[in-house]
């Protein structure tokens, strides 16, 4: 199969929907602009029109509820903030409304809408240009929450949302857009709510999320020179996630890490070990480990962000310590 | 009252009017008996723009409203049992009982949808529109909302982006001078509303909104441009509503406002104004009118049978329809 990078994958599955739907509207900030969205939006506004790829004043609230009101009026959308931090200026929209609006209504309408909220960490662009926010969104009733790691994904996972019906947060790391991989070149989609096991193992379970996967991938090498056996699980779906599969894998290995581009305290990382505390205590060996970012802001410096992001010698060091003396 | 306009029309003005206003006060009593218990804004002393705005609406068209919306779902024609139910809590209530007095839905009326959070629908009508447009259905989206939405910058950035892309949206400021207990003048600097339409570069017509012909004309010529693709109006329509801002009560013992100035905006009841120049004019008897008013009180009191015979959603209910199963084709 050939191989596209992440980014490519992306403007693929944009442009191959667009191409087919014609009802399939996009709407957001800076997405005629590579300046904002690199590779991945490129050149559609020319292909399909500024009438379907709509680049709006600066207005996220106002953006964000004509996009609600375009996808209930018989338009699929999908809404894009190149900077996940400006999606907070629309949140209201977003968690009141488009989560709200099925429900509230007893499913006399859904709300069709892919937010397509990109995270753009490091590279010295500090605490307002960089937020992983995963949690947050996690947290609301009503919204489905994916996050690809891989080019594949990044593809199969987009023409998923759209289809789906549902408002949908879908997050990319900008950290993830040069990576490359298989991608088919027809369109297909990847189930919401299910992980995958990228590499299977015997003593621990490693639970990875967005570009913690590729953190991840690096750091198998050294944790098996170490003779540990790591069973990687790619989480894909933030909510709903692959509880069952989590579950099987620590049944088998009875260790648990899991390592979340997001902050720590009321993580991603925490649901899924609070889960597993309390579906499969039994089975397990060793106090699960989370790994995640401090509860801090990011810093800009390069030498406070070098200390601030984790990294693959980190999760070397945690996968480590969950393994505990069998492996000392 | 214009001479222009066909008896049959204003009739059916006056009709509407007296079916939200008896169908709000018979809600006001129900609220006190205990027997409707959601959050509920009542809409008396406005009837006049709902019912306006809409008589120059099509089936089709869209319209948004807010957490003071029994109005304008009634004027745009949906379902008085289905209203009533749902505030009572009942599973045949508008959104089955999972929405109360201020989440309100009729989409086979161009209902989208009204909520609560003041100014929230603004953007979501402007995106209604512009789905009409892309998709050249010739429908026009309102939006309805209070004083108080055009103080939130959802309602700046929804102008502009209408008057940008020249959309077809009739955004109707129901202006009564209050955004909860706190008045217009303590929240603006002036009280001149119509001054939004200049910084985005769309026509602001001030109306009487306890007229309701004066409303339907300033309507009709906005829907008109609307559908001929030259854009947004804003209609601010100056008005009161006679009780307080939430409930059944008047709001005169709190000190929130004067009980003159209720008396003098009561004086100016937009129902006995049309009524009195129908009886004037020869265009409605005495005995029609009495009619009108016999229809809607049946009409209300069926409904409140209706509510009150209806069942309560099932608990095994509680966690359907979070998400829709109905794929994008």
């Amino acid at each position: 199969m050939r191989t596209l990078t992440y980014a490519e994958a992306i403007r693929e599955a944009f442009a191959q929907m667009l191409a087919t739907n014609p009802r399939l509207l996009v709407i957001g900030q800076g997405v005629t602009n590579p300046w904002y969205v690199g590779d991945s939006m490129r050149d559609l506004d020319k292909q399909f029109g500024t009438r379907r790829i709509i680049d709006p004043p600066v207005s996220e609230q106002g953006t964000n509820g004509i996009a609600i009101g375009a996808a209930l009026a018989g338009m699929p959308t999908i809404l894009i903030h190149p900077r996940m931090d400006f999606l907070l200026k629309g949140v209201e929209q977003i968690i009141n409304q488009a989560a709200n609006w099925c429900y509230v209504f007893g499913g006399q309408a859904g709300v069709p809408l892919v937010i397509r909220a990109i995270i753009n960490r490091g590279g010295e662009q500090g605490a307002q240009h960089s937020q992983a926010l995963q949690a947050l969104f996690a947290h609301i009733p009503g919204l489905k929450v994916l996050m690809p790691a891989t080019p594949y994904d990044a593809k199969g996972l987009l023409m998923a949302s759209v289809q789906d019906g549902n408002p949908i947060v879908y997050i990319d790391d900008r950290w993830l857009y040069k990576e490359r991989g298989p991608v088919p070149e027809e369109p297909y989609t990847v189930p919401i709510g299910k992980g995958i096991i990228r590499h299977e193992g015997q003593d621990v379970t490693l639970v990875a999320l967005s570009y913690m996967v590729v953190e991840a991938q690096k750091a198998l090498p050294l944790l098996e020179q170490q003779g540990i056996s790591v069973e990687l699980i790619d989480l894909r779906s933030v909510k709903p996630w692959d509880k069952e599969l989590v579950l099987a894998s620590v049944r088998k290995t009875g260790r648990l890490v899991v390592a979340d581009s997001g902050w720590r305290t009321g993580g991603v990382s925490a649901e899924i070990v609070a889960t597993v505390a309390e579906e499969a205590w039994a089975v397990l060996k060793a106090p699960p480990l989370r790994l995640a970012l401090p509860d801090l802001p990011a810093p800009t410096s390069r030498t406070l962000e070098e200390a601030y992001y984790p990294r693959a010698a980190h999760i070397v060091d945690t996968v480590t310590r969950a393994c505990g003396n069998a492996h000392r | 009252m214009g001479t222009t306009f066909p008896p049959f029309l204003l009739v059916h003005l006056l009709r509407t009017m007296v079916r939200i206003r008896i169908f709000e006060e018979r809600t006001a009593d129900l609220l006190l008996r205990g027997e409707i218990r959601c959050p509920t804004h009542l809409y008396i002393g406005q009837e006049a723009i709902a019912t306006g705005v809409c008589a120059a609406l099509d089936r089709s068209d869209y319209i948004l409203g807010t957490h003071r919306s029994h109005g304008h779902f009634l004027a745009k024609g949906g379902s008085m049992r289905a209203l009533m139910a749902e505030m009572f809590g009942k599973k045949t209530g508008c959104a089955y009982g999972r929405g109360g007095s201020m989440h309100l839905i009729a989409r086979e009326v161009g209902f989208l949808g009204s909520v609560p959070m003041v100014a929230a629908t603004i953007p979501i009508a402007v995106g209604s529109a512009l789905a009409s447009t892309l998709l050249e259905q010739g429908r026009v989206a309102v939006s309805f909302f209070g004083d108080g939405a055009t103080e939130e910058g959802e309602f700046h950035e929804s102008l502009n982006f209408a008057a940008l892309w020249k959309l077809p949206v009739l955004f109707v400021c129901e202006n009564n001078f209050y955004s909860t207990h706190m008045p217009l003048h303590a929240r603006q600097p002036t009280q001149d509303l119509t001054r939004h339409a200049l910084a985005h570069a769309i026509p602001g017509v001030a109306v009487d909104g306890n007229d309701v012909v004066a409303v339907y004309t300033a309507a009709h010529e906005a829907v008109q441009r609307a559908r001929a693709g030259l854009g947004p109006t804003l209609l601010v329509c100056n008005t009161y509503r006679w009780r307080g801002h939430v409930g059944p009560h008047w709001d005169l013992d709190k000190n929130i406002r004067p009980q003159k100035e209720v008396e003098a905006w009561m004086a100016r009841c937009p129902i006995h104004r049309l009524e009195t120049a129908l009886l004037q004019q020869g265009l409605l008897t005495p005995q029609e009118r009495d009619t009108i008013y016999a229809q809607a009180v049946h009409e209300v009191e069926d409904a409140v049978a209706f509510a009150r015979h209806s069942p309560f959603p099932d608990p095994v209910e509680l966690p359907a329809h979070l998400f829709t199963d109905r794929k994008t084709p």
